[in-house]
């Protein structure tokens, strides 16, 4: 499982990019999923949100999940791309399967790399 | 017990592998002042006497199939069904097998059911159907929670045509009790004669779903596009009530573009049967797929290659996304939908127009002499389909307890539900009915103002 | 992922099977002079329906039907389903002229044996559960749950309570449970099981407070365990004002062996469908009729059966319909499913009586139990004491990446159908068994030993449950090509989009 040292997450498996304010889901979440089928963003462009608002529902052959924001901030951009294509956040879970771009932001306690990993493989 | 096949001795046998003594023993976790009540039961009966009491009662009702003579419709009717949807109905491999969890072994009720969404689809011009809900109101109900979700709760209001069954509407109020809308358009003063482009007074940015009923629940026909158009331009979604016969002749409420279409499905060969089971139709556009309730059949292949059938999209379900779930329903009516399937099948192209035009023609055969009775009327000028509003010259309730001493099921008594029409006889006739029949309602009715 | 090749068609759809101008059924000429049609905007230009002869139907639905696993054809222990044998009379008592045919809306003297049989199955019913009241217009067990929760809410709200929001729900539940709650907009808040597989007592006195609609528990539960603490369980929730709802899925187990009401629920829904042998259909009608205690009954749905004149000397008793006091409203239009629930079940519950439907939960229970015995030495069993009806085994084995779900489709090579698969959530690789009584110890010894089989495969020769099933008709589905591509009608043949009028004249007769 694949965890980029530049992002952050959260304990329910939301990466966020402090550079660029973007949000999506791990790795380790969409492989969890499997093949996901359907994903609709929960927030628009202009809206604020807190910390653990749902931002994103997203279902998969076999399960469902929310997507929660890992940050607070106004919502920038939504990625409307994806839901054409829900696929991607399978193939490019933290490139084209970004989901939300926060601006503003304030992020809430999020783990890093080294410690999502581990915090992963103790559920597994 | 004739239905348990264990005999003593493997019963012993049995508990002796479990390593108790008796069947007693297996129920130590249920507390002992309530365990073992003694139920007040009527004896068992053997199952010829089953047979026998069961025909007893049976023989206490008086059957539109013989014992009298029914003009009575208003969400249920007497449609002839054609004697194989009965056969393949008893089929054990189709009503004793369950939901169709394991597609491997399953494909039987997969296909039926992928069959019958396109049937309903072909039916009302849409793109989607479910695989069912349990009637007319629950399926029109269903509506509701689906726009809601589509718009994720941020509009709070439906707006309901009075004409819409009485009983849907009043489903309806039962569902959306916790759900904090606001209902409008079929308020007690609602004019009943306007057209149904009255309803766009209500329609506002706050409307997730407008619902009308084709025909209406007084047998009106209205082509329902100019509603439709004005609903989308403040983007609420409309949902069409739909009754499935007079769709073989009409036009379809997809033409129209309508989002959602509803209905009972039981004059598709399922019985009356005392108002249950039917079957709740539910078809919609393809973009609503995801926030659709109950179950859906899709195509796919098996690893063989083989065209095979799944039930899909099952994350959205309530088993999967349990309170975030559209609805709850986890059954559909399944034997029901396969008995509309093997109805539309049979009957086909040709057959289900013939029977909605036996049906027109009758109603209006009957609409013609009755309304030339002196006393009684048409109350409405509308095209109808095979129902109608009659105008009587005394109220309803009267004149069907003089109907039932002739042998005739009078037509439903519209002001139990609507107090401004008190003489309002809402009649249905179908293939079942024939010309004699007709003119002897006709005869009585004449009768009856003469008394 | 769209394959080139083209799938092999095992039998075509009615679509493809049709063809133009073929007759399935003829009806007779109108007796009545034909009138016009509406005007032609109103009217549609095609009816795109398949056009088969009778024979083709048939034959159609009899090759479907082939596809099938059934009750009928073989041993069905689907965990929480009750996949019990149906009786054959049943078949027919609900198909009497009498019932078949009568409408609904028929005036009440017309249909007194309707009423009566009615009237006596709500009888019946609160008479096994222990409650006070009971509506039979729920159309399924969900249906049953949403009538639940709409009760326990008016309940509360016609006391002025008007800050309940939470309905508590224990993490073996069903998922209609938080569905139905979520439907009315009520809060869910999960509460764990403790290691015995009973309610965690600890964590529902933590949840309890005033803001508690109530608790919704299914008992015998999902891993077919009764709660140890059942009585503490309804009195920790009742002294916080909460209401006690029964999922009434498990009460096959329960039948003449305790009554829900006695224990101190205040609302439960029946499936007719699973404890009273009426057939489950491919996956419906159900039938989900819902009792209450004595304090709940003015809240039920309208209308209810009752009786409006008591009987004398000369004449029976009048029954009719009754509106409670402070129902919640119709959940269905008419009455709920008379013809294929009701009287099927009225059938069953007859020919049982008390001693009859004791000896069906003995059985069950019987059965269940032993399936666990012959099953414990080759399955994990996470919650291992004496079951009710149903238990859950693990299907997953030490050092083996193979899942319950190939368990499952290799049980289908034996001619056996899986059990409930991955549920309920709390077992990992959950297998929930549940035999029926039903079943003679020949099927349950030869479902144990294929069982057992398979645990031995899945040592020595683990391919064999990964590409099973290798007996049946059709093998493992693409179910990501399913969701993806969202083929979801049958392809239309291209003749269909001409409209029907140009070649068939709308009016009749001119065929």
């Amino acid at each position: 499982m694949n965890a980029p040292s530049r992002l952050k997450y959260t304990k329910t498996d939301e990466w966020y990019d402090p550079a660029t304010g973007k949000v999506g889901l791990t790795d380790y979440a969409q492989s969890h999923l499997s093949d996901i089928v359907f994903v609709e963003i929960l927030v628009e462009a202009g809206e604020t949100v807190e910390v653990g608002k749902a931002i994103a529902s997203v279902e998969s052959v076999k399960a469902s999940a929310e997507v929660y924001a890992p940050a607070a901030g106004v919502v920038a951009e939504v990625n409307k791309a994806i839901a054409e294509k829900p696929e991607t956040l399978n193939q490019d879970p933290y490139g084209q399967g970004w989901l939300i771009r926060i601006e503003n932001s304030l992020p809430g306690d999020l783990m890093d790399a080294d410690a999502y990993i581990r915090y992963c493989e103790e559920r597994d | 017990m004739t239905y348990i096949p264990i005999s003593p001795n493997e019963r012993e046998a049995m508990l002796k592998t479990i390593g108790v003594q008796t069947l007693d023993d297996l129920f130590q976790d249920v507390p002992e002042k309530y365990r073992f009540p003694k139920l007040d039961l009527p004896p068992a009966l053997t199952e010829m006497e089953a047979a026998q009491y069961l025909q007893e009662l049976a023989s206490l009702n008086e059957t539109v199939h013989g014992d009298l003579i029914s003009f009575l419709g208003a969400g249920m009717y007497n449609h002839y069904i054609p004697a194989v949807v009965d056969h393949i109905l008893r089929r054990g491999e189709f009503y004793t097998a369950y939901t169709p969890y394991q597609p491997e072994i399953s494909q039987g009720t997969l296909q039926a059911i992928f069959e019958y969404q396109s049937l309903m689809c072909a039916l009302t011009g849409m793109e989607v159907s479910n695989a069912s809900h349990y009637d007319g109101a629950t399926a029109a109900a269903e509506a509701i929670n689906m726009a809601y979700a589509v718009f994720r709760g941020k509009r709070k209001k439906v707006v309901i045509s009075p004409t819409v069954h009485p009983q849907y509407r009043a489903v309806i109020r039962t569902y959306t009790q916790g759900m904090e809308l606001e209902l409008a358009g079929d308020d007690a003063r609602a004019d009943l004669e306007a057209a149904p482009e009255f309803l766009t007074n209500h329609i506002d940015a706050n409307t997730l779903l407008a619902i009308v009923q084709y025909p209406d629940f007084f047998g009106r026909i209205y082509d329902y596009t100019k509603l439709i158009e004005e609903a989308h331009g403040k983007g609420a979604l409309v949902c069409v009530v739909a009754n499935p016969i007079a769709l073989a002749i009409l036009k379809t409420p997809g033409e129209m573009g309508a989002d959602i279409v509803v209905g009972e499905g039981q004059p598709l060969g399922i019985p009356m049967w005392f108002g249950g089971p039917s079957l709740g139709f539910f078809t919609t556009r393809k973009t609503y797929v995801h926030k659709m309730a109950g179950r859906l059949v899709g195509e796919t292949v098996d690893n063989r290659g083989q065209r095979a059938y799944v039930l899909t999209l099952t994350a959205r379900e309530q088993h999967i996304k349990r309170e975030r779930a559209t609805s709850n329903i986890c059954t559909n009516q399944g034997l029901m939908a396969l008995a509309s399937a093997v109805y539309l099948s049979v009957m086909g192209r040709a057959g289900l127009r013939q029977v909605a035009e036996l049906c027109y023609h009758k109603a209006h055969y009957a609409a013609e002499i009755l309304s030339q009775i002196p006393g009684y009327g048409l109350c409405f000028s509308d095209p109808f389909f095979h129902e109608f509003s009659l105008c009587c010259p005394k109220p309803v309730a009267e004149i069907n307890a003089h109907l039932l001493e002739h042998g005739i099921l009078g037509g439903y008594d519209l002001s139990q539900d609507y107090p401004s029409l008190p003489n309002h006889m809402l009649i249905a006739v179908t293939e079942m009915n024939t010309k004699e029949e007709i003119d002897l309602l006709a005869e009585i009715l004449a009768e009856v103002n003469h008394d | 992922m769209t394959e080139t090749l083209t799938p092999k068609v095992v039998e075509p759809t009615l679509f493809e099977l049709s063809s133009p101008g073929r007759i399935g059924v003829t009806m007779p000429e109108p007796d009545v002079p034909k009138a016009d049609l509406p005007p032609a905007h109103l009217l549609r230009s095609d009816l795109p329906l398949p056009e088969l002869a009778e024979v083709d139907v048939v034959r159609h639905y009899l090759r479907l039907s082939q596809f099938n696993y059934s009750v009928d054809g073989g041993f069905y222990p689907l965990g929480s389903c009750t996949m019990k044998y149906n009786p054959k009379i049943n078949e027919d008592t609900c198909r009497l002229p009498g019932f078949l045919y009568t409408h609904p809306l028929q005036p009440i003297e017309t249909v007194q044996g309707n009423l009566e049989l009615m009237y006596l199955l709500q009888e019946w019913l609160k008479e096994i559960s222990g409650f006070a009241a009971v509506s039979l217009q729920p159309a399924a067990g969900a249906h049953g749950e949403l009538t639940g929760v709409l009760i326990m809410r008016a309940y509360h709200k016609s006391r002025g309570d008007h800050k309940r929001i939470k309905m508590l729900i224990p993490d073996s539940a069903h998922g209609t449970n938080p569905a139905s709650s979520g439907m009315i907009g009520l809060q869910v808040v999960q509460i764990p099981s403790d290691a015995r597989g009973n309610v965690d007592l600890n964590a529902l006195k933590a949840a309890c407070d005033d803001a508690v609609v109530g608790l919704m528990l299914t008992n015998p539960n999902t891993l077919g365990l009764f709660d140890e603490n059942i009585e503490e369980v309804i009195r920790v929730v009742h002294e916080c004002g909460g209401l006690v709802y029964g999922d009434g899925a498990n009460l096959n187990a329960l039948l003449g062996i305790v009554r829900p009401g006695d224990l101190g629920f205040d609302v439960m829904h029946f499936n007719l469908h699973k404890t009273f042998s009426v057939p489950h259909g491919g996956g419906g009608p159900g039938s989900g009729p819902i009792g209450v205690a004595a304090h709940l009954a003015d809240f039920l749905p309208e209308p209810i059966v009752g009786i409006l004149e008591e009987d004398d000397e000369e004449t029976p008793p009048l029954f009719g319909f009754i509106r409670p006091a402070k129902s919640i409203g119709r959940i269905k239009a008419f009455y709920g499913h008379f013809g294929g629930g009701m009287v099927r079940a009225f059938t069953y519950i007859a020919m049982h009586g008390a001693e009859g439907l004791k000896q069906v939960a003995q059985h069950a229970v019987l059965n269940a139990n032993y399936l666990l015995a012959r099953l414990r030495g080759s399955y994990r069993v996470p919650y291992d004491r004496i079951c009710m009806h149903e238990f859950v085994v693990e299907g997953r084995f030490e050092g083996s990446d193979l899942r319950a779900l190939d368990i499952s489709k290799r049980l289908m090579d034996y001619n056996f159908h899986p059990p409930t698969n991955y549920f309920p959530l709390i077992v990992p690789e959950a297998l929930m068994i549940e035999p029926t009584e039903t079943e003679n110890k020949a099927t349950l010894d030869a479902f144990a030993d294929a069982m057992i089989q398979i645990a031995e495969e899945a040592r020595t020769n683990p391919d064999l449950l990964r590409a099973a099933p290798h007996n049946t008709l059709f093998g493992r589905m693409d179910e990501v090509r399913a969701a993806r591509e969202l083929v979801l009608c049958c392809w239309l043949p291209e003749d269909y989009s001409k409209p029907l009028t140009d070649e068939q004249p709308a009016s009749l007769g001119e065929r």
